[in-house]
């Protein structure tokens, strides 16, 4: 640099970093800066757009007749449709019962990513606590509860419902699929490989369908309800996605640790419990967690082999004739709470992620 | 490892393997014997039985006396169809979404980010059936709407202009184009030992690219239907539409629930990819006095797909499963066909195992070409070896 420019740069008044930074960041090069001055331009004209079709001109409540009136969102379908939404086909005075029973299973699953509860025991008696409270309330039948059948939920509840018990059945799973992948014994690890290269080829549709459509045909006297049976399928799927996600936790563990444990005379059960897994699964908790976004966002697809989930009574709440034109506004409601599910694990996992790399 | 453990090993081994023998065939006879008792005749013979019922879109002629073999080829290839296209426009959305999240812009950051967390975060399922709807609220043909005297949009369907030309013209100049983009694309990933193939092969690569496209274009050209424009636009012929191609509602809702979803989680790919390039390396191509368009198309842009593609690879299958959403709108895709013959013909087991057969054989097919590229295009320690 030459005098003249160290004089130059001297005599700048100076510029606050913010400002600075701003300016590198949207007007680094003129063309660039036309990108952002265009950019920009787009940006607002669409949040105008929007805003002006969801807030301005929408109508929030009354008949489909109102809403025909106006250009904007009809957001009355859903404050005339919600409960159908929420709980599906549950009878409608008892509708309390699905509420409670649905916010046990999101406060399990908040519970589960403070890591207060982060230990085997923790997490397994919090969640079959939950799941027996879930059922004592949902399914009644004790304490003067009305018995609701499984046939009758449904809607957002029995997605999280769906959505939980993959999880609570998957992830032990999981760990006993990923243990016996790495068996020493080469005819186990072949056959657990096997069946995870499999089952990770297919859809999970076809999944579902052979649990809700072959399993009945070929043993028709097996005990399960169709419920029972879709979060059978969606664990093994979950589960043959999540023993390749321990594993590469387990095989990212310097070896010292597991032979470390074995000169200290611990026996495999101990090996595995107390030192391999607990820090297989720190190492591999971002993709476990981005893994349960992936799988409740597929919980959706029950609605394939006829479950009434959050989507289906979403279809449901538009699908009957006066309120046929407001499907824009019932799927970006849908769109919304899932997103709300979704984007809060998917974060919580970046957020665990950035905190795991300041540890190290 | 001592003689004992070594016994025990094996015993154990012995014994798992019994097991899972024991259990599979007690499975087995227990579904034949509820087989038998419902009366389902097993086997394959159900296969060379006239279906009876017909599909929404097909590819090869069919029609409802041919037999199952027919409709579940049919389906499978419609899902190869939806999935080529669909691979191919989530890629190039991937890579645009990539570029703008990397781009040293924060308005370009910005857009990218919105797209990528909006996208991702709703179900695929949810997708389709939104622009199902979309596409089938669309005005009714009488009000349809005409882009640029070419394209109709319509609740029966979105029509783009077709060629007037015969039928066998038309195959074989596709035939010729696709032929020619295979041909490239091998030879420009054959092993290139000596300096004569280095510069050999692109030069061949590239006239295999043109010359099968030239040929295809020039055969199309000569099939042209005497006495018609070449551009055949579809015409509102009474309550509907005719000529041109038509894009069925439900093609077109999985097509674009397909690309826009892959779309978000290729971009990410690749961004990570893009991440993965060594600040050094764009610096030495700037130093070289590359334009900004050459450090991207010749240095950014190989050495970030190198680095993700068996990430890509995982991302591909992924997508290509996806493809059974068919069944949530109604495109005739291989699960439906499938879905369809089970409950028209009963023969559920056989259907499930050649659906299963079907997607290993498919992906598995597609994970071993992305394999075999990537095992080609991966650079080998220096690059001045020959």
């Amino acid at each position: 640099m030459s005098d003249a420019t160290l004089q130059a740069d001297r005599a700048r008044p100076p510029v606050s970093p913010f400002v600075e930074r701003l300016k590198e960041r949207l007007f680094p090069t003129p063309l660039s800066g036309l990108l952002s001055a265009l950019g920009i331009a787009a940006a607002l004209w669409i949040a105008f757009v929007l805003i002006r079709w969801a807030f301005l001109d929408a109508t929030f409540t009354g008949t489909p007749e109102d809403c025909q009136q106006t250009t904007g969102a009809c957001w009355a379908v859903i404050s005339a449709r919600w409960r159908l939404m929420f709980f599906g086909l549950y009878p409608y005075e008892l509708h309390w019962r699905s509420g409670i029973a649905g916010l046990i299973l999101i406060a399990v699953i908040v519970a589960s990513c403070v890591p207060v509860f982060w230990s085997a025991t923790r997490l397994a008696l919090l969640w079959v606590v939950s799941f027996a409270l879930f059922w004592i309330i949902m399914h009644g039948g004790v304490f003067g509860l009305e018995t609701v059948t499984e046939e009758k939920w449904g809607g957002l509840t029995l997605s999280i419902f769906i959505f939980c018990g993959t999880a609570l059945v998957g992830m032990p799973l999981a760990i006993v699929l990923a243990l016996l992948r790495r068996s020493r014994y080469p005819l186990v690890a072949k056959v657990a490989a096997v069946l995870i290269d499999t089952v990770r080829s297919l859809p999970l549709v076809t999944i579902l369908f052979t649990v809700s459509i072959l399993l009945p045909i070929l043993m028709p006297d097996m005990p399960l309800s169709k419920i029972s049976r879709v979060i059978l399928g969606m664990a093994l799927f979950f589960a043959a996605y999540q023993a390749e996600i321990i594993r590469s936790g387990i095989q990212s563990l310097p070896v010292g640790q597991e032979e470390a444990a074995k000169a200290l005379g611990l026996g495999y059960w101990h090996r595995m419990t107390r030192v391999v897994l607990p820090q297989a699964f720190r190492r591999a908790l971002p993709p476990t967690i981005s893994q349960f976004a992936i799988s409740f966002k597929e919980v959706a697809l029950v609605i394939i082999i006829g479950v009434f989930d959050f989507l289906a009574s979403g279809n449901a709440a538009y699908g009957s004739g006066e309120w046929a034109f407001t499907y824009v506004e019932v799927y970006v409601f849908l769109a919304f709470v899932y997103f709300l599910f979704v984007f809060s694990l998917s974060r919580y996992g970046a957020y665990l992620e950035r905190r795991m790399r300041v540890g190290k | 490892m001592t003689s004992y453990r070594r016994t025990r090993a094996f015993w154990i081994q012995v014994a798992a393997g019994l097991a899972l023998i024991v259990a599979v065939v007690l499975l087995v006879r227990a579904a034949q014997t509820s087989l038998a008792a419902q009366g389902v005749t097993s086997g394959f013979g159900f296969l060379q039985r006239s279906t009876g019922w017909d599909i929404s879109f097909s590819l090869i002629p069919y029609t409802i006396s041919d037999p199952y073999w027919k409709v579940l080829l049919a389906g499978l290839l419609n899902t190869l169809f939806l999935g080529v296209i669909g691979l191919a426009l989530a890629s190039v959305l991937g890579v645009i979404v990539g570029t703008l999240r990397t781009a040293n812009n924060a308005v370009l950051n910005a857009f990218g980010t919105t797209y990528v967390e909006v996208l991702r975060n709703v179900p695929l399922i949810l997708q389709a059936f939104f622009w199902y709807a979309v596409f089938t609220h669309l005005p009714r043909p009488k009000q349809a709407l005409v882009l640029a005297d070419a394209v109709v949009l319509s609740s029966r369907g979105i029509y783009l202009p077709g060629m007037n030309i015969s039928a066998s013209a038309g195959m074989i100049g596709g035939a010729l184009i696709l032929a020619g983009v295979i041909l490239a694309l091998v030879l420009s990933l054959l092993p290139r030992p000596t300096l004569a193939r280095r510069r050999m092969l692109p030069r061949l690569s590239r006239i295999a690219l043109f010359g099968g496209f030239g040929l295809g274009v020039l055969v199309m050209l000569l099939g042209k239907e005497a006495g018609m424009p070449l551009l055949n636009v579809a015409e509102l012929k009474g309550l509907r539409f005719d000529g041109g191609v038509r894009i069925s509602p439900e093609f077109a809702a999985l097509l674009v629930a397909m690309s826009l979803y892959g779309g978000a989680y290729l971009g990410e790919i690749i961004r990570a990819g893009f991440m993965s390039v060594s600040r050094g390396q764009i610096e030495a191509a700037k130093a070289l006095g590359l334009t900004t368009w050459q450090v991207f198309s010749r240095v950014r842009l190989p050495m970030a797909l190198r680095a993700v593609l068996p990430t890509l690879t995982n991302q591909y299958v992924w997508l290509l499963k996806a493809t059974t959403l068919g069944i949530a709108v109604g495109y005739s895709d291989f699960f439906l066909v499938i879905s369809t013959s089970i409950n028209q013909s009963g023969q559920t087991v056989e259907l499930i195992l050649i659906l299963m057969a079907g997607f290993l054989i498919m992906n598995n097919v597609l994970a071993g070409i992305m394999n075999f590229i990537n095992r080609r295009i991966a650079l080998r320690g220096t690059q001045l070896r020959t």
